[in-house]
Protein backbone atom coordinates (compact mmCIF):
# COMPACT_ATOMS: atom_id res chain seq x y z
CA UNK A 1 0.00 0.00 0.00
CA UNK A 2 1.47 3.37 -0.98
CA UNK A 3 0.92 6.04 2.29
CA UNK A 4 -1.32 8.60 1.97
CA UNK A 5 -2.47 11.63 4.33
CA UNK A 6 -5.47 10.53 6.51
CA UNK A 7 -8.46 12.36 7.65
CA UNK A 8 -11.54 12.29 9.89
CA UNK A 9 -13.81 14.65 9.79
CA UNK A 10 -16.94 15.15 12.56
CA UNK A 11 -19.08 16.38 9.64
CA UNK A 12 -20.38 16.35 5.91
CA UNK A 13 -19.34 19.57 5.78
CA UNK A 14 -15.72 19.16 6.89
CA UNK A 15 -15.63 15.86 4.67
CA UNK A 16 -16.35 17.63 1.28
CA UNK A 17 -13.90 20.41 1.91
CA UNK A 18 -11.18 17.83 2.81
CA UNK A 19 -11.81 16.12 -0.53
CA UNK A 20 -12.34 19.68 -2.17
CA UNK A 21 -9.55 20.80 -5.00
CA UNK A 22 -7.43 17.77 -4.22
CA UNK A 23 -8.17 15.03 -7.39
CA UNK A 24 -6.26 12.05 -5.79
CA UNK A 25 -8.21 12.17 -2.69
CA UNK A 26 -10.93 9.46 -1.87
CA UNK A 27 -12.86 9.09 0.56
CA UNK A 28 -13.08 5.73 3.27
CA UNK A 29 -16.07 4.03 4.80
CA UNK A 30 -16.12 0.66 5.55
CA UNK A 31 -12.87 0.39 3.61
CA UNK A 32 -14.05 -3.32 3.26
CA UNK A 33 -13.52 -2.93 -0.77
CA UNK A 34 -10.67 0.38 -0.97
CA UNK A 35 -8.51 -0.96 1.75
CA UNK A 36 -7.94 -4.22 -0.57
CA UNK A 37 -7.66 -1.50 -3.27
CA UNK A 38 -5.09 -0.02 -1.83
CA UNK A 39 -3.41 -3.04 -1.03
CA UNK A 40 -3.18 -4.32 -4.60
CA UNK A 41 -2.09 -0.49 -5.48
CA UNK A 42 -4.21 -0.42 -7.91
CA UNK A 43 -5.67 3.22 -6.24
CA UNK A 44 -3.15 5.83 -5.10
CA UNK A 45 -4.75 8.49 -3.24
CA UNK A 46 -2.91 11.61 -2.25
CA UNK A 47 -5.72 11.99 0.89
CA UNK A 48 -8.42 9.59 2.21
CA UNK A 49 -10.72 10.88 4.27
CA UNK A 50 -12.31 8.60 6.79
CA UNK A 51 -16.25 8.92 6.69
CA UNK A 52 -16.15 6.72 10.41
CA UNK A 53 -16.44 9.34 12.45
CA UNK A 54 -19.47 11.53 11.10
CA UNK A 55 -22.10 10.33 12.92
CA UNK A 56 -24.51 12.09 11.18
CA UNK A 57 -23.99 9.71 8.17
CA UNK A 58 -25.49 6.45 10.08
CA UNK A 59 -28.46 5.61 10.79
CA UNK A 60 -32.06 4.54 9.58
CA UNK A 61 -35.20 6.39 9.68
CA UNK A 62 -38.87 6.15 8.23
CA UNK A 63 -40.18 9.02 6.54
CA UNK A 64 -43.80 8.69 5.33
CA UNK A 65 -43.72 6.03 3.20
CA UNK A 66 -39.73 5.53 2.88
CA UNK A 67 -37.00 4.16 4.64
CA UNK A 68 -34.19 6.33 4.83
CA UNK A 69 -30.22 4.65 5.55
CA UNK A 70 -27.64 6.47 6.03
CA UNK A 71 -24.24 6.04 4.23
CA UNK A 72 -22.76 4.89 6.49
CA UNK A 73 -24.93 2.65 8.15
CA UNK A 74 -22.99 -1.14 8.11
CA UNK A 75 -24.66 -4.26 6.18
CA UNK A 76 -25.28 -5.97 9.76
CA UNK A 77 -27.57 -2.54 10.69
CA UNK A 78 -28.95 -2.97 8.15
CA UNK A 79 -29.91 -7.07 8.20
CA UNK A 80 -31.16 -6.29 11.90
CA UNK A 81 -32.82 -3.42 11.93
CA UNK A 82 -36.66 -3.72 13.18
CA UNK A 83 -37.78 -0.83 10.86
CA UNK A 84 -36.06 -2.41 7.67
CA UNK A 85 -37.45 -5.65 8.90
CA UNK A 86 -41.02 -4.35 9.00
CA UNK A 87 -41.34 -2.03 5.94
CA UNK A 88 -38.83 -3.60 3.44
CA UNK A 89 -38.02 -7.45 4.50
CA UNK A 90 -36.34 -8.22 1.26
CA UNK A 91 -33.67 -5.83 1.85
CA UNK A 92 -32.86 -6.68 5.21
CA UNK A 93 -32.77 -10.69 3.56
CA UNK A 94 -30.27 -8.87 0.99
CA UNK A 95 -28.46 -7.43 3.86
CA UNK A 96 -27.67 -10.08 5.32
CA UNK A 97 -26.35 -12.26 2.63
CA UNK A 98 -23.90 -9.72 1.51
CA UNK A 99 -20.11 -11.56 1.96
CA UNK A 100 -19.54 -12.71 6.09
CA UNK A 101 -20.40 -11.75 9.37
CA UNK A 102 -17.14 -9.82 9.43
CA UNK A 103 -17.48 -8.00 6.17
CA UNK A 104 -21.09 -6.73 7.45
CA UNK A 105 -19.68 -5.62 10.47
CA UNK A 106 -17.71 -2.89 8.29
CA UNK A 107 -19.16 -2.53 5.13
CA UNK A 108 -21.57 0.37 4.20
CA UNK A 109 -24.28 0.85 1.87
CA UNK A 110 -22.72 4.30 1.05
CA UNK A 111 -19.38 2.61 -0.13
CA UNK A 112 -21.28 -0.20 -1.83
CA UNK A 113 -23.42 1.85 -3.77
CA UNK A 114 -20.81 4.60 -4.93
CA UNK A 115 -18.08 1.72 -5.63
CA UNK A 116 -20.76 0.50 -8.33
CA UNK A 117 -19.30 -3.63 -8.05
CA UNK A 118 -20.98 -5.36 -10.97
CA UNK A 119 -21.32 -8.15 -8.11
CA UNK A 120 -22.38 -6.21 -5.65
CA UNK A 121 -26.21 -6.51 -4.03
CA UNK A 122 -27.49 -2.98 -2.97
CA UNK A 123 -27.02 -1.82 -6.79
CA UNK A 124 -30.37 -4.31 -7.41
CA UNK A 125 -32.50 -2.99 -4.62
CA UNK A 126 -31.39 0.45 -5.51
CA UNK A 127 -32.96 0.02 -9.11
CA UNK A 128 -35.64 -2.43 -8.31
CA UNK A 129 -37.34 0.02 -5.37
CA UNK A 130 -36.53 2.92 -6.97
CA UNK A 131 -34.60 4.78 -4.46
CA UNK A 132 -33.35 7.76 -4.48
CA UNK A 133 -29.56 8.55 -3.75
CA UNK A 134 -29.12 11.65 -1.74
CA UNK A 135 -25.12 13.47 -2.07
CA UNK A 136 -23.93 16.47 0.02
CA UNK A 137 -25.05 18.49 -3.87
CA UNK A 138 -28.35 16.94 -4.63
CA UNK A 139 -30.36 13.81 -5.45
CA UNK A 140 -29.93 11.24 -7.77
CA UNK A 141 -32.88 9.07 -9.50
CA UNK A 142 -31.96 5.09 -9.40
CA UNK A 143 -32.43 4.58 -13.19
CA UNK A 144 -29.63 7.15 -13.86
CA UNK A 145 -26.97 6.01 -11.53
CA UNK A 146 -25.43 3.70 -12.31
CA UNK A 147 -23.48 4.16 -15.22
CA UNK A 148 -21.29 1.29 -16.29
CA UNK A 149 -18.87 -0.96 -14.52
CA UNK A 150 -17.83 0.98 -11.03
CA UNK A 151 -19.01 3.79 -12.84
CA UNK A 152 -21.79 5.71 -10.88
CA UNK A 153 -23.33 9.61 -11.71
CA UNK A 154 -21.16 10.95 -9.09
CA UNK A 155 -19.34 13.96 -9.53
CA UNK A 156 -15.68 14.74 -8.40
CA UNK A 157 -15.44 15.04 -4.62
CA UNK A 158 -18.87 13.90 -4.04
CA UNK A 159 -20.30 11.76 -1.21
CA UNK A 160 -23.62 9.42 -0.20
CA UNK A 161 -25.25 10.56 2.27
CA UNK A 162 -28.28 8.66 2.11
CA UNK A 163 -30.12 6.67 0.33
CA UNK A 164 -34.35 6.58 0.49
CA UNK A 165 -36.28 3.60 -0.13
CA UNK A 166 -39.92 3.59 -0.71
CA UNK A 167 -41.89 0.71 0.46
CA UNK A 168 -42.84 -1.57 -1.93
CA UNK A 169 -46.29 -3.68 -1.46
CA UNK A 170 -44.16 -7.29 -2.13
CA UNK A 171 -40.21 -7.38 -3.03
CA UNK A 172 -37.91 -10.53 -2.48
CA UNK A 173 -34.18 -10.53 -3.83
CA UNK A 174 -32.62 -13.72 -4.88
CA UNK A 175 -28.67 -14.46 -5.11
CA UNK A 176 -26.81 -17.16 -6.76
CA UNK A 177 -23.81 -16.54 -5.08
CA UNK A 178 -20.18 -17.20 -5.92
CA UNK A 179 -19.69 -20.06 -3.16
CA UNK A 180 -16.16 -18.39 -2.78
CA UNK A 181 -16.74 -14.92 -2.32
CA UNK A 182 -20.42 -14.77 -1.70
CA UNK A 183 -21.02 -11.60 -4.20
CA UNK A 184 -23.66 -12.33 -6.80
CA UNK A 185 -22.93 -14.69 -9.52
CA UNK A 186 -26.29 -13.21 -10.58
CA UNK A 187 -28.63 -11.54 -8.23
CA UNK A 188 -32.70 -10.44 -9.08
CA UNK A 189 -34.34 -8.03 -7.12
CA UNK A 190 -38.11 -8.30 -7.78
CA UNK A 191 -40.42 -5.39 -6.28
CA UNK A 192 -44.17 -4.70 -6.65
CA UNK A 193 -45.07 -1.25 -6.18
CA UNK A 194 -48.17 1.38 -6.93
CA UNK A 195 -46.99 2.10 -9.81
CA UNK A 196 -46.23 -1.28 -11.26
CA UNK A 197 -43.45 -3.87 -11.40
CA UNK A 198 -39.55 -3.79 -11.26
CA UNK A 199 -37.03 -6.30 -11.77
CA UNK A 200 -33.53 -5.20 -11.50
CA UNK A 201 -30.71 -7.76 -12.14
CA UNK A 202 -26.82 -7.54 -10.80
CA UNK A 203 -23.90 -9.67 -11.08
CA UNK A 204 -24.70 -11.10 -14.75
CA UNK A 205 -23.80 -7.87 -16.76
CA UNK A 206 -21.13 -4.45 -16.11
CA UNK A 207 -23.45 -3.06 -14.14
CA UNK A 208 -27.53 -3.62 -13.15
CA UNK A 209 -30.21 -3.40 -15.30
CA UNK A 210 -33.36 -3.53 -15.81
CA UNK A 211 -35.88 -7.14 -17.49
CA UNK A 212 -38.62 -4.59 -18.99
CA UNK A 213 -40.04 -7.92 -20.78
CA UNK A 214 -40.34 -9.13 -17.21
CA UNK A 215 -41.55 -6.21 -15.72
CA UNK A 216 -44.47 -5.69 -18.09
CA UNK A 217 -45.61 -9.70 -17.59
CA UNK A 218 -45.53 -9.46 -14.11
CA UNK A 219 -47.30 -6.38 -13.86
CA UNK A 220 -50.22 -8.39 -15.45
CA UNK A 221 -50.12 -11.15 -13.29
CA UNK A 222 -47.16 -10.99 -10.83
CA UNK A 223 -46.76 -14.69 -10.47
CA UNK A 224 -43.16 -17.16 -11.67
CA UNK A 225 -45.59 -18.78 -14.27
CA UNK A 226 -45.80 -15.56 -16.05
CA UNK A 227 -42.25 -15.07 -16.89
CA UNK A 228 -40.95 -18.73 -17.32
CA UNK A 229 -40.78 -17.98 -21.38
CA UNK A 230 -38.83 -15.11 -21.15
CA UNK A 231 -35.10 -15.22 -21.73
CA UNK A 232 -32.44 -12.90 -21.30
CA UNK A 233 -30.19 -12.37 -24.37
CA UNK A 234 -26.53 -13.42 -23.36
CA UNK A 235 -24.93 -10.73 -25.18
CA UNK A 236 -22.87 -8.37 -23.23
CA UNK A 237 -23.00 -10.20 -20.39
CA UNK A 238 -20.31 -11.17 -17.84
CA UNK A 239 -18.37 -14.53 -19.00
CA UNK A 240 -15.33 -15.48 -16.83
CA UNK A 241 -13.83 -18.05 -14.91
CA UNK A 242 -17.04 -18.92 -12.57
CA UNK A 243 -19.26 -18.88 -15.62
CA UNK A 244 -20.25 -18.12 -19.04
CA UNK A 245 -22.66 -15.02 -20.60
CA UNK A 246 -25.36 -18.11 -21.12
CA UNK A 247 -24.80 -19.62 -17.61
CA UNK A 248 -25.75 -16.55 -15.98
CA UNK A 249 -28.42 -15.40 -18.71
CA UNK A 250 -29.86 -18.74 -18.15
CA UNK A 251 -29.57 -18.00 -14.00
CA UNK A 252 -31.18 -14.39 -14.32
CA UNK A 253 -34.31 -16.15 -15.48
CA UNK A 254 -34.00 -18.98 -12.62
CA UNK A 255 -33.17 -16.29 -9.56
CA UNK A 256 -36.04 -13.87 -11.40
CA UNK A 257 -38.78 -16.85 -10.88
CA UNK A 258 -37.43 -17.83 -7.41
CA UNK A 259 -37.69 -14.10 -6.31
CA UNK A 260 -41.02 -13.78 -7.46
CA UNK A 261 -42.20 -16.96 -5.50
CA UNK A 262 -40.19 -15.52 -2.85
CA UNK A 263 -42.25 -12.33 -2.59
CA UNK A 264 -45.44 -13.70 -2.85
CA UNK A 265 -44.88 -15.99 0.41
CA UNK B 1 2.23 10.07 6.95
CA UNK B 2 2.89 9.67 10.61
CA UNK B 3 0.06 9.45 13.24
CA UNK B 4 -0.52 8.90 16.74
CA UNK B 5 -3.09 6.39 17.61
CA UNK B 6 -4.22 5.46 21.27
CA UNK B 7 -6.74 2.55 21.72
CA UNK B 8 -7.35 0.18 24.38
CA UNK B 9 -6.39 -3.59 23.73
CA UNK B 10 -7.37 -6.22 26.15
CA UNK B 11 -8.52 -3.38 28.61
CA UNK B 12 -5.06 -1.92 28.60
CA UNK B 13 -4.78 1.63 27.32
CA UNK B 14 -2.03 1.49 24.34
CA UNK B 15 -0.62 4.18 22.01
CA UNK B 16 2.15 4.46 19.28
CA UNK B 17 3.18 6.17 16.21
CA UNK B 18 2.05 4.73 12.51
CA UNK B 19 1.84 5.38 9.40
CA UNK B 20 -1.21 5.74 7.82
CA UNK B 21 -1.33 2.79 6.18
CA UNK B 22 -0.45 0.68 9.16
CA UNK B 23 -3.46 -2.02 9.37
CA UNK B 24 -4.76 -2.91 12.61
CA UNK B 25 -3.20 -6.32 12.66
CA UNK B 26 0.12 -4.66 11.71
CA UNK B 27 -0.04 -2.52 14.63
CA UNK B 28 -0.99 -5.52 16.90
CA UNK B 29 1.83 -7.29 16.06
CA UNK B 30 4.41 -5.33 14.51
CA UNK B 31 4.03 -2.62 17.37
CA UNK B 32 2.65 -3.99 20.33
CA UNK B 33 4.29 -7.44 19.51
CA UNK B 34 0.62 -9.57 19.94
CA UNK B 35 1.59 -12.44 17.43
CA UNK B 36 -1.42 -14.09 18.42
CA UNK B 37 -3.56 -12.23 15.61
CA UNK B 38 -2.74 -14.32 12.36
CA UNK B 39 -2.34 -13.31 8.88
CA UNK B 40 -3.27 -16.23 6.73
CA UNK B 41 -4.59 -14.25 3.43
CA UNK B 42 -4.00 -10.35 3.79
CA UNK B 43 -6.97 -10.04 1.01
CA UNK B 44 -10.08 -10.23 3.56
CA UNK B 45 -11.43 -13.57 2.99
CA UNK B 46 -10.11 -16.18 5.35
CA UNK B 47 -10.38 -14.56 8.86
CA UNK B 48 -7.23 -15.78 10.83
CA UNK B 49 -7.15 -11.96 11.11
CA UNK B 50 -10.77 -11.51 13.45
CA UNK B 51 -10.43 -9.01 16.54
CA UNK B 52 -13.27 -7.84 18.43
CA UNK B 53 -13.31 -3.64 18.07
CA UNK B 54 -15.48 -2.24 20.31
CA UNK B 55 -17.42 -5.75 20.62
CA UNK B 56 -17.70 -6.62 17.00
CA UNK B 57 -16.16 -9.21 14.35
CA UNK B 58 -13.72 -7.20 12.21
CA UNK B 59 -11.36 -8.84 10.14
CA UNK B 60 -7.98 -6.43 11.34
CA UNK B 61 -5.86 -6.73 8.03
CA UNK B 62 -9.26 -4.94 6.25
CA UNK B 63 -8.77 -2.14 9.20
CA UNK B 64 -6.59 0.83 9.13
CA UNK B 65 -4.46 1.21 12.99
CA UNK B 66 -5.91 4.69 12.54
CA UNK B 67 -9.43 3.27 12.01
CA UNK B 68 -9.47 1.83 15.77
CA UNK B 69 -8.52 5.51 17.55
CA UNK B 70 -10.39 5.26 20.79
CA UNK B 71 -11.34 1.71 20.27
CA UNK B 72 -11.72 -1.43 22.37
CA UNK B 73 -9.38 -3.71 21.24
CA UNK B 74 -9.89 -7.66 22.17
CA UNK B 75 -7.85 -10.04 20.70
CA UNK B 76 -7.58 -13.80 21.56
CA UNK B 77 -4.23 -12.98 24.30
CA UNK B 78 -7.46 -11.12 25.86
CA UNK B 79 -10.24 -14.24 26.22
CA UNK B 80 -8.48 -16.19 29.33
CA UNK B 81 -9.89 -15.10 32.23
CA UNK B 82 -6.59 -16.04 34.16
CA UNK B 83 -3.11 -17.93 33.38
CA UNK B 84 -4.74 -21.10 33.85
CA UNK B 85 -8.32 -20.65 32.97
CA UNK B 86 -9.37 -20.35 29.14
CA UNK B 87 -12.31 -18.72 28.05
CA UNK B 88 -15.23 -21.24 27.42
CA UNK B 89 -15.06 -21.19 23.74
CA UNK B 90 -11.47 -21.83 23.91
CA UNK B 91 -12.05 -24.93 26.27
CA UNK B 92 -14.72 -25.79 23.81
CA UNK B 93 -11.84 -26.19 21.03
CA UNK B 94 -9.68 -27.78 23.06
CA UNK B 95 -12.29 -30.68 23.83
CA UNK B 96 -13.46 -31.16 20.79
CA UNK B 97 -10.46 -31.61 19.06
CA UNK B 98 -11.17 -28.43 16.96
CA UNK B 99 -7.74 -27.73 15.89
CA UNK B 100 -4.88 -29.35 14.15
CA UNK B 101 -2.28 -27.00 12.98
CA UNK B 102 -3.74 -24.05 15.04
CA UNK B 103 -3.30 -21.17 12.41
CA UNK B 104 -6.45 -20.06 11.76
CA UNK B 105 -7.73 -20.85 15.24
CA UNK B 106 -7.62 -17.30 16.81
CA UNK B 107 -9.61 -15.78 14.41
CA UNK B 108 -12.12 -19.10 14.46
CA UNK B 109 -12.25 -18.66 17.94
CA UNK B 110 -12.96 -14.94 18.17
CA UNK B 111 -15.59 -15.33 15.44
CA UNK B 112 -17.46 -17.79 17.21
CA UNK B 113 -17.93 -15.56 20.14
CA UNK B 114 -19.33 -13.10 18.56
CA UNK B 115 -21.57 -15.51 16.70
CA UNK B 116 -22.30 -16.56 20.25
CA UNK B 117 -23.38 -13.21 21.31
CA UNK B 118 -25.14 -12.08 18.52
CA UNK B 119 -27.50 -15.41 18.38
CA UNK B 120 -27.85 -14.94 22.06
CA UNK B 121 -26.38 -18.08 23.13
CA UNK B 122 -28.72 -19.64 20.20
CA UNK B 123 -27.16 -21.61 17.58
CA UNK B 124 -28.24 -24.52 15.56
CA UNK B 125 -25.82 -26.69 13.31
CA UNK B 126 -27.06 -24.70 10.39
CA UNK B 127 -26.26 -21.30 11.83
CA UNK B 128 -22.96 -22.02 13.08
CA UNK B 129 -21.74 -23.33 9.61
CA UNK B 130 -23.57 -20.04 7.47
CA UNK B 131 -21.87 -17.83 9.72
CA UNK B 132 -18.71 -19.36 9.71
CA UNK B 133 -18.53 -17.54 5.53
CA UNK B 134 -15.77 -15.59 6.92
CA UNK B 135 -13.22 -18.10 8.58
CA UNK B 136 -11.08 -20.76 6.48
CA UNK B 137 -9.38 -23.82 7.73
CA UNK B 138 -7.65 -25.83 5.57
CA UNK B 139 -6.85 -28.69 8.66
CA UNK B 140 -9.86 -29.78 10.43
CA UNK B 141 -13.19 -30.05 7.55
CA UNK B 142 -14.70 -27.39 9.90
CA UNK B 143 -16.83 -30.51 11.72
CA UNK B 144 -15.36 -30.17 14.99
CA UNK B 145 -15.37 -26.65 14.53
CA UNK B 146 -19.24 -26.91 14.52
CA UNK B 147 -19.34 -29.14 17.59
CA UNK B 148 -16.89 -26.68 19.75
CA UNK B 149 -19.12 -23.77 18.63
CA UNK B 150 -22.39 -25.65 19.63
CA UNK B 151 -20.54 -27.09 22.97
CA UNK B 152 -19.76 -23.34 23.93
CA UNK B 153 -22.87 -21.45 23.49
CA UNK B 154 -24.70 -22.48 26.52
CA UNK B 155 -21.36 -22.51 28.63
CA UNK B 156 -20.54 -19.03 27.62
CA UNK B 157 -24.12 -18.73 28.83
CA UNK B 158 -23.88 -19.92 32.42
CA UNK B 159 -20.50 -18.39 32.55
CA UNK B 160 -21.88 -14.89 32.06
CA UNK B 161 -19.24 -13.79 29.19
C1 LIG C 1 -14.58 -10.92 1.59
C2 LIG C 1 -15.57 -9.92 1.03
C3 LIG C 1 -16.80 -10.36 0.56
C4 LIG C 1 -17.73 -9.46 0.05
N1 LIG C 1 -18.90 -9.94 -0.42
C5 LIG C 1 -19.81 -9.09 -0.92
C6 LIG C 1 -21.08 -9.54 -1.39
O1 LIG C 1 -21.42 -10.71 -1.30
N2 LIG C 1 -21.94 -8.64 -1.91
C7 LIG C 1 -21.63 -7.30 -1.98
O2 LIG C 1 -22.45 -6.53 -2.45
N3 LIG C 1 -20.46 -6.84 -1.53
C8 LIG C 1 -19.55 -7.69 -1.00
N4 LIG C 1 -18.36 -7.19 -0.54
C9 LIG C 1 -18.09 -5.75 -0.61
C10 LIG C 1 -18.58 -5.07 0.65
O3 LIG C 1 -19.99 -5.04 0.66
C11 LIG C 1 -18.05 -3.64 0.78
O4 LIG C 1 -18.31 -3.29 2.10
C12 LIG C 1 -18.65 -2.61 -0.13
O5 LIG C 1 -18.55 -2.91 -1.48
C13 LIG C 1 -17.94 -1.27 0.02
O6 LIG C 1 -18.40 -0.66 1.16
P1 LIG C 1 -17.40 0.05 2.16
O7 LIG C 1 -18.23 0.80 3.12
O8 LIG C 1 -16.47 -0.95 2.70
O9 LIG C 1 -16.68 1.10 1.19
P2 LIG C 1 -15.17 1.56 1.04
O10 LIG C 1 -14.30 0.40 0.79
O11 LIG C 1 -14.80 2.46 2.16
O12 LIG C 1 -15.30 2.45 -0.28
C14 LIG C 1 -15.59 1.87 -1.55
C15 LIG C 1 -15.52 2.96 -2.63
O13 LIG C 1 -16.57 3.90 -2.49
C16 LIG C 1 -16.09 5.22 -2.22
N5 LIG C 1 -16.96 5.72 -1.16
C17 LIG C 1 -17.11 5.21 0.09
N6 LIG C 1 -18.08 5.85 0.76
C18 LIG C 1 -18.58 6.80 -0.09
C19 LIG C 1 -19.62 7.77 0.02
N7 LIG C 1 -20.37 7.88 1.13
N8 LIG C 1 -19.86 8.56 -1.04
C20 LIG C 1 -19.12 8.45 -2.18
N9 LIG C 1 -18.13 7.54 -2.35
C21 LIG C 1 -17.86 6.72 -1.31
C22 LIG C 1 -14.64 5.05 -1.81
O14 LIG C 1 -13.85 6.16 -2.15
C23 LIG C 1 -14.23 3.81 -2.58
O15 LIG C 1 -13.91 4.15 -3.89
C24 LIG C 1 -17.40 -8.06 0.00
C25 LIG C 1 -16.18 -7.62 0.48
C26 LIG C 1 -15.26 -8.51 0.99
C27 LIG C 1 -13.96 -8.00 1.52
S1 LIG D 1 -5.64 -12.26 6.96
FE1 LIG D 1 -7.37 -11.00 7.26
S2 LIG D 1 -8.93 -12.13 6.33
FE2 LIG D 1 -7.18 -13.36 5.91
S1 LIG E 1 -6.45 -25.94 12.11
FE1 LIG E 1 -5.05 -25.63 10.50
S2 LIG E 1 -6.03 -24.08 9.34
FE2 LIG E 1 -7.53 -24.57 10.80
Amino acid sequence: MYDFAYHRPKSVADAVALLKGKEEARPMSGGMTLIPTLKQRLAKPSDVVDLGGVKELAGIKVEGGNVVIGAMTKHGDVATSADVKAHIPALADLAGHIGDPQVRNRGTIGGSVANADPAADYPAAVVALNATVTTNTGKHAADGFFKGLFETALGEGEIITSISFPKPEKAAYMKFPNPASRYAMVGVFVAKTASGVRVAVTGAGPSVFRVKAMEEALSKNFSSDAIKDIKVPATDLNSDIHGSAEYRAHLVGVMARRAVDKANK
Amino acid sequence: MTISVAMTVNGKSVSGKVEARTLLVQFLREHLGMTGTHVGCDTSQCGACVVHVDGQSVKSCTMLAVQAEGAKVTTIEGLAPSADKLHPMQEAFRDNHALQCGFCTPGMVMSAIDMVKRHNYQLDEATVRRELEGNLCRCTGYHNIVKAILAAAPAMKSAGV
